[in-house]
């Protein structure tokens, strides 16, 4: 495999979304018969490099080579009948039609003009016995379980002349049976000289698989590594980073210490998917930064402690008094706002301009028929806009242009105006530029001097220990460990976000 | 002024003077309007007066739009609407008392509510798509309109009834009011209060909006009974135009026309912003065109094809896709590159 030509080779990939680069300057390469895992935080750039590559999104600046030719796809479509085939996370098949439709939809055999149900149940059982899988090709998909169903559409991607194939987060809704039979068909084609693409946030499975491992953060490439000299603790330092900046301390040394008021205390919070039992006490004017990996419970916690998605169990008090937050207009009235890690899709409303963006959460507080004065609406909005440093500051643009660090600005103008007690920060910092990431940091300093609690979320562990009083530390939807952020360095904390789960814990 | 062509009603506009230019040359009697016993009369007075019901439904049309949804049941309303009104004027003792036919609109009007009320409650609170939620009432509620008048078109001569559609205040007629009362009514309440930009942020983002706090549930179910309520009253204008509760004619086709309207003000079925005075010209487009082709003596079975190409220029014209293209022919010569017209568009989204 060394010294062989890559398969697949991207170089100097860069996307830009607006104003953001979501890919800037990335080179990825893969060579025939190995799996290659791409890892990194969310937002780093793993879906637009996938995309990039399997023609659903075209290359801003770059190459892209394969087999020594330079190519370049307009669709998805063109990208598979070169041979570089995609299965997503979420299935793309038809439930209602059976499993050989499905693997041979669109290239049926036909007789004299014909679909020939004979021959396409005969090449479709053919292909799923080159797998090794064991169904009935007439059996309409829908009644087979998620886990076959996934491997039905890894037998429709590799049915046709293969060469590279991405799976995107295939396990994520497999159990370790299933994750078992998906890999012995991950061997099987590499051993065919395919090129596979392991996209998963599953570190074990990552480190079981994959010869090979390219990281990527903030869009940009951090390196390219083989997976048995790297070490798992430095995959997870790669792939959080540290980044040098001139955060100013608090003021303030973090003096809080468990005997302070606690002002917001969840015992036992339990939510559909993520987050089982956590126990959190956030005291006032003080910042408990929340550390773990993707898929940790960061965002499941935030969301159940500010009404936005329901608990299945557990208790939250606010000054002592039991509430249900049944949703996020109830928590806010109650001084308990939350930012949601997804900037564009439940932030920013970017047909709206950066004034009525602002103005949204206290206008819908206040009600339909209590408008703020329009010379009150400016009059705000500009002191946020000022306060907060948003560029450029014209508040009559539409939001959706500004860049994602303003972005973030104009959602922390949008809350703050509410005044909460309460703020609940998911990825601030996330795909912003650094001098914003700092304006961020200091002003979340800056409130909680002020008296406002803070709940402070971000994948990068330094970040996480410079802005938090406190540092609580999920691990597979569990608070495992609460810690002053002045005990631990950034290594002993990652130490404690990476530590696999002992057998059974 | 540098923004005055690239103002989302510029098209919209030059559309409509276009066609009233159009007008006015192949028939100088087109701009005439006379004064007859102190009541002024001419094509253009027709197009005010005639556009009413079209107007009161668009209206509706562009707030239910706005959140994201569609309202196809309209028509429907409309049927039921004067079928309610006329049965309680034919009913009753007095059918061409002043009081009798107060009392059947407000009837007729409150049955709308409801029926907009039916339509919010399947959309925002049991989550049905809106075309299907609506889809129930426009299918059905011609049948009720029907059980209402008992299978008959129910036909009464109540002078006050006939005085909505066809009377005059003062110069003007009734009708033409009507509209102006809705537009203004509908204008300040979005404009003057918060709904507006509620409904918008609604309609650009539901979860978004859920997350800062906007009731959207509420906003969308009244969005629903606004609907139902024009509905209704554009229903008892048809109705007093005709004398007359026809539950298949009444607002037959018009929840497209309606469509149409708001479309053609440049608001986007995507929903978020709405433009109010963008549907008030693409209801004067349609009924300029509809009248424009009655003149132009166009047989009534290709009149449609006529209109077809119209409403294609108009639209086509007004598709963001199109206005980059002319800005980037314009802009090449001036000072173009493709970064920058690639940022233009995503503010253009």
């Amino acid at each position: 495999m060394n010294g062989a030509r890559p398969l697949l080779e991207l170089t100097g990939a860069t996307v830009r979304f607006g104003a953001d680069a979501a890919l800037d300057d990335v080179s990825f390469r893969m060579f025939p018969g190995e799996v290659h895992s791409l890892m990194g935080e969310n937002g780093a750039g793993k879906s637009t490099l996938i995309k990039a590559v399997t023609g659903a999104l075209p290359l801003d600046a770059g190459t892209l080579v394969l087999d020594g030719e330079e190519v370049s796809f307009a669709t998805p479509h063109d990208a598979q009948r070169a041979g570089i085939s995609t299965v997503y996370q979420e299935i793309e098949l038809l439930p209602n039609l059976s499993v050989a439709e499905n693997i041979l939809l669109g290239r049926e055999p036909r007789s004299h003009g014909m679909i020939s149900q004979r021959r396409m149940r005969s090449r479709a059982s053919r292909i799923l016995a080159d797998l090794g899988i064991d169904i009935d090709p007439a059996s309409i998909l829908g009644t087979h379980s998620v886990a076959v169903q996934q491997l039905v559409a890894i037998a429709r991607a590799i049915s046709t002349d293969l060469r590279v194939l991405v799976l995107d987060e295939p396990t994520s809704s497999l159990d370790l049976d299933e994750v078992a039979e998906l890999f012995r068909i991950i061997r099987e084609l590499q051993a065919r000289g395919v090129a596979i693409l392991f996209v998963s946030h599953f570190l074990d499975q990552v480190y079981e698989i994959c010869d090979r491992v390219t990281v990527l953060r903030d869009g940009r490439l951090v390196g390219e590594y083989l997976t048995r000299e790297l070490l798992r603790i430095d995959l997870v330092h790669k792939m959080l980073g540290h980044d040098i900046s001139d955060f100013k301390a608090r003021q303030r040394e973090p003096v809080v210490t468990p005997e302070a008021p606690v002002f917001l205390s969840a015992r036992g919070v339990t939510a559909a998917r993520g987050i089982t039992a956590a126990d959190v006490d956030l005291g006032e004017a003080e910042i408990v930064g929340l550390a773990g990996l993707l898929g940790s419970g960061r965002t499941e916690l935030a969301r159940a402690l500010t009404g936005a998605s329901r608990l299945d169990a557990g208790i939250i008090r606010i000054e002592g008094q039991t509430v249900h937050l049944d949703s996020p207009r109830k928590a806010m009235s109650l001084g308990v706002v939350y930012s949601s890690e997804d900037r564009r899709a439940e932030g920013i409303l970017a047909e709206l301009s950066v004034l009525e963006n602002i103005t949204l959460a206290l206008q819908a507080h206040r009600g339909v028929f209590r408008r703020i004065r329009p010379a009150r609406q400016r009059e705000l909005a500009q002191s946020w806009v000022e306060a907060l440093g948003v560029r450029p500051p014209d508040l009559d643009r539409p939001a959706g242009s500004l860049s994602g660090g303003n972005q973030q600005k104009v959602l922390l103008a949008r809350l703050l105006a509410l005044s909460p007690r309460v703020l609940v920060l998911d990825e601030p910092t996330r795909g912003i530029d650094v001098g914003a990431k700092v304006d961020i940091q200091n002003l979340v300093g800056e409130l909680a001097d002020n008296g406002i609690s803070v709940m402070f979320i971000s994948a990068e562990l330094e970040e996480v220990l410079r802005v938090g009083d406190r540092v609580a530390i999920l691990r597979d939807g569990r608070v495992v460990e609460t810690v002053r952020a002045s005990d631990v360095t950034v290594d002993s904390l990652l130490a404690l976000v990476a530590r696999p789960d002992e057998q059974e814990g | 002024m540098k923004n005055f062509w690239r103002h989302r009603l510029f098209w919209p506009a030059a559309a409509l003077v276009a066609l009233v230019t159009i007008n006015a040359i192949a028939r100088p009697t087109f701009l005439k309007i006379t004064m007859q016993d102190g009541e002024l009369y001419g094509a253009l007075i027709d197009i005010l007066r005639n556009s009413a019901t079209l107007m009161l439904v668009a209206l509706g049309m562009t707030i239910v739009i706005a959140t994201r949804g569609i309202d196809l049941s309209v028509g429907a309303v409309m049927a039921v609407s004067g079928a309610v009104a006329l049965t309680i004027i034919d009913g009753s003792p007095d059918p061409g008392g002043v009081g009798t036919v107060l009392v059947a609109v407000a009837f007729a009007l409150l049955v709308s509510l409801v029926l907009g009320a039916w339509n919010g409650f399947l959309v925002s609170a049991l989550g049905i798509q809106p075309i299907v939620a609506t889809l129930v009432l426009m299918l059905a509620g011609r049948g009720v309109a029907l059980l209402i008048t008992g299978g008959f078109i129910t036909t009464v001569n109540s002078d006050p009834l006939s005085f909505i559609a066809s009377g005059y205040l003062t110069v003007l007629p009734f009708a033409f009011f009507i509209s102006v009362a809705a537009i203004a009514t509908l204008a300040v309440v979005e404009r003057r209060t918060a709904l507006g930009v509620l409904t918008e942020a609604v309609g650009i983002n539901p979860e978004a909006s859920r997350l800062a706090g906007v009731r959207s549930r509420g906003i969308i179910w009244g969005a629903y009974m606004v609907s139902g309520v024009l509905a209704g009253l554009a229903g008892v204008i048809y109705a007093s135009n005709i004398k007359a509760a026809d539950a298949n004619a009444a607002g037959f086709l018009i929840e497209l026309y309606a469509i149409l309207a708001v479309v053609l003000g440049g608001t986007s079925l995507a929903g978020g912003k709405f433009s109010i005075a963008g549907t008030v010209i693409g209801v004067l487009i349609i009924q300029t065109l509809d009248s424009t082709i009655l003149f132009l003596g166009v047989p009534s079975a290709q009149s449609p094809v006529f209109f077809a190409f119209v409403v294609v220029a108009v639209v086509v014209l007004q598709s963001p896709r199109t206005r980059n293209a002319l800005r980037a022919l314009g802009g090449s010569m001036s000072r173009g590159g493709p970064t920058v017209s690639r940022t233009e568009a995503e503010v253009a989204r």
